[in-house]
């Protein structure tokens, strides 16, 4: 089983208490009757859906209930970096020293985030 | 209480022991986190401020959920004075009376891992003593307090509280037999 870190409980937990919630990072557009329907479908439906790195939304269902973001290589199913709604997208730098062998202070101990869905 | 359960299980070399725990008040508590502070004064003592941590005071437990959620357990003739106190706090909040959505199980013994690792799924060594979560039990959700390095509560829904009783029974049976 994976072990899935929450970035609100600063704490691994078990795969089983996280639900999967899709892509993250999609900006809802503002005015969505301004969109072509084109526009709105590829918003609505249209996902990067990479081989390897992907930025995805997570919750911890059965744990504090929060939704938080990670980063997880769809091959390997390794998870590289969780932080939490509303941080911007780690950049690579980031993601690589989080994963260094010494890294003790992940990116997911950063400034306090809204308590909100965010999606930036 | 638990539709089919004894009064305990207990195993024969003394290792376990599972039994329904005493009644209590239960309160489910949200509130931003900037106010703990005043809601401090309608609990009687300082809030946990940490997911997983937990305070006491006044025969009141506090464990914090998540970012904005607590679970408070009292005892059972507390309901009205702790209701009035936090109805007097002026933040926003919301503060709900669920002491019969629960039942609470308490595991203890020198086995008590090992017969709580049967069916939850994370590292029970390394839970600090005084700490708490939400988790699974099987497939049930649950809430698992370490109250003493051999001493666990479990919180869970009456609806699910058979179907825990029953693995609890199972792994109390294992340990017995030192399968
Ligand atoms: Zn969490």
């Amino acid at each position: 089983m994976l072990l899935i870190r929450c970035p609100y409980c600063e704490a691994e937990r078990p795969e089983v208490e996280f639900v999967y919630a899709g892509e993250a990072h999609i900006t809802r557009p503002t005015n969505p009757s301004a969109l072509s329907d084109e526009a709105w479908k590829d918003h609505l439906f249209t996902r990067t859906n990479p081989r390897g790195r992907h930025f995805e939304r997570w919750r911890h269902l059965h744990g504090c209930g929060r939704f938080f973001n990670a980063v997880r290589d769809t091959v390997s199913d390794r998870f590289a970096l969780t932080y939490k709604a509303g941080l911007p997208r780690p950049t690579d730098a980031e993601i690589e020293a989080a994963n260094a062998p010494a890294a003790q202070t992940p990116a997911t101990n950063a400034p306090a985030a809204q308590n909100q869905e965010a999606r930036s | 209480m638990v539709p089919h359960a004894p009064a305990s299980l207990l195993v024969r070399n003394g290792a376990l022991s599972v039994r329904l725990a005493d009644e209590v008040a239960r309160f489910s508590l949200r509130l931003a986190p900037a106010d703990t502070g005043q809601a401090a004064a309608a609990f009687g003592g300082p809030l946990p401020a940490r997911i997983g941590a937990m305070s006491q005071s006044n025969g009141r437990t506090a464990l914090q959920l998540g970012p904005d959620e607590w679970q408070i357990l009292a005892p059972p003739g507390d309901v009205d004075a702790l209701s009035a106190a936090f109805a007097a706090l002026p933040v926003p909040h919301s503060l709900v009376d669920i002491s019969h959505r629960e039942v609470g199980i308490v595991v203890e013994g020198a086995a008590a891992t090992l017969a709580l690792r049967s069916a939850i799924a994370f590292d029970l060594e390394a839970m600090a003593v005084g700490t708490g979560c939400r988790t699974l039990f099987d497939k049930a959700q649950i809430l698992l307090i370490r109250e003493a390095a051999d001493r666990f509560r479990i919180e869970v829904w009456r609806s699910f509280a058979d179907h825990v009783w029953g693995l609890l029974r199972a792994a109390s049976r294992e340990i017995d037999l030192d399968l």
